[in-house]
């Protein structure tokens, strides 16, 4: 009678070596970054050729220029760097007082607000529906500063948001707000960033 | 003296690369352009990776400056395009796309860069109806 023969068990001292070399070809040719960015949402093209040229009260405009070497000039007159942070933070600040209806100082009126009901609350709401935030940009103009005005502008919008969110929602921050909410705080504070076409003026000086 | 059992080594490296499988992605392109993005405080992060599309702008990288010099270029895909061929490139990526209205187009675009370039290009993109942008950034200070 044949004694029963043991199967061989299967060598598996090389499986951790085939993993590893898996392992190293994914971290290869994957990449752990995360994309975060800044979105924004450009405007329909003009959908004819005509230029629709709207006319908008000049207190509702709060005008951002920015040069070619990245110096920004808002309106009143005011210069600021966009390299210095400190700068950015005023630019920020002031962004934020025009959005809720302050007039800039030299001035007497700001933005005009408008007495709205805003589906989701019960009371009117001084809705900033007409103020227009105005930026201009030259061909020249480094990346790096038109990101920063862009982000300082994005910034007082959600702090403008947020302040309001934490008034009408029991101190609930924008991001903590359902849907609907979030829509009527919106509905108050628009974003309304209006780009122009950069001038080139390298071109006009010529 | 007993040796130490490696049996369970495979499953721990298993364990891992399962890890990196889930927290990384595949990188997209082999970038041609040389980038530092901005930073910014305000960042949301990029939902559904399927609905974006990647336009890189900036100088070509050290290797490639040789050959194609030092002004700022547009990367589509594998190669460097003109702000004209963003257009096609837009249609193109929509196409594999399941809900077309969301695409997302990032641009990630280098510090030093003109801003006349990325005007070009966002004209185009507003010819093309992809309307929703995203300016790629790093988070400041963390």
């Amino acid at each position: 009678m044949a004694s029963k023969k043991k199967m061989p068990g299967l060598n598996t001292s090389s499986t951790a070596d085939i993993s590893f070399m898996l392992l190293i070809f994914f971290l290869v040719t994957t990449s752990m970054d995360s994309d975060k960015g800044l979105t924004r949402r450009l405007p329909p093209p003009p959908e004819n050729q005509e230029n629709t040229a709207v006319q908008i009260n000049e207190r509702n405009i709060f005008k951002v220029s920015i040069n070619s070497v990245g110096k920004i000039m808002i309106s009143g007159g005011q210069k600021l760097d966009s390299s210095n942070p400190a700068d950015m933070e005023l630019l920020c600040d002031m962004c934020k007082k025009f959005i809720m209806g302050m007039p800039h100082p030299g001035e007497d009126q700001g933005p005009e607000m408008t007495l709205q009901r805003v589906p989701g609350l019960s009371d009117l709401q001084q809705c900033a529906e007409k103020h227009v935030i105005s930026l201009q940009s030259d061909r020249g103009t480094p990346y790096a500063a038109y990101f920063a005005v862009q982000d300082a502008l994005v910034k007082a919008y959600n702090d403008v948001r947020d302040e309001k969110s934490k008034k009408l929602f029991a101190g609930k921050p924008f991001s903590a707000l359902s849907e609907d909410q979030q829509g009527a705080i919106r509905t108050i504070y628009p974003q309304k960033i209006s780009e122009a076409e950069p001038i080139d003026y390298s071109k006009l000086s010529q | 003296m007993p040796e130490l059992s490696t049996s369970s080594l495979p499953d721990l490296i298993f364990t891992i690369l399962f890890f990196f499988m889930m927290v990384t992605t595949m990188r997209e392109v082999t970038l041609k352009v040389k980038l530092s993005t901005p930073q910014g405080t305000q960042l949301e992060k990029l939902e559904h990776k399927s609905d974006v599309s990647y336009i890189y702008v900036g100088p070509p990288t050290d290797a490639l400056r040789g050959q194609f010099g030092t002004g700022t270029r547009i990367q589509l895909n594998d190669r460097y395009a003109d702000p004209r061929e963003v257009m096609d490139f837009v249609a193109q990526e929509r196409q594999g796309m399941q809900d077309q209205t969301r695409q997302v187009i990032s641009i990630k675009a280098d510090v030093n860069t003109q801003m006349g370039i990325i005007t070009d290009i966002k004209e185009v993109l507003r010819k093309s109806y992809a309307l929703k942008l995203n300016y790629s950034a790093t988070s400041k200070g963390k």
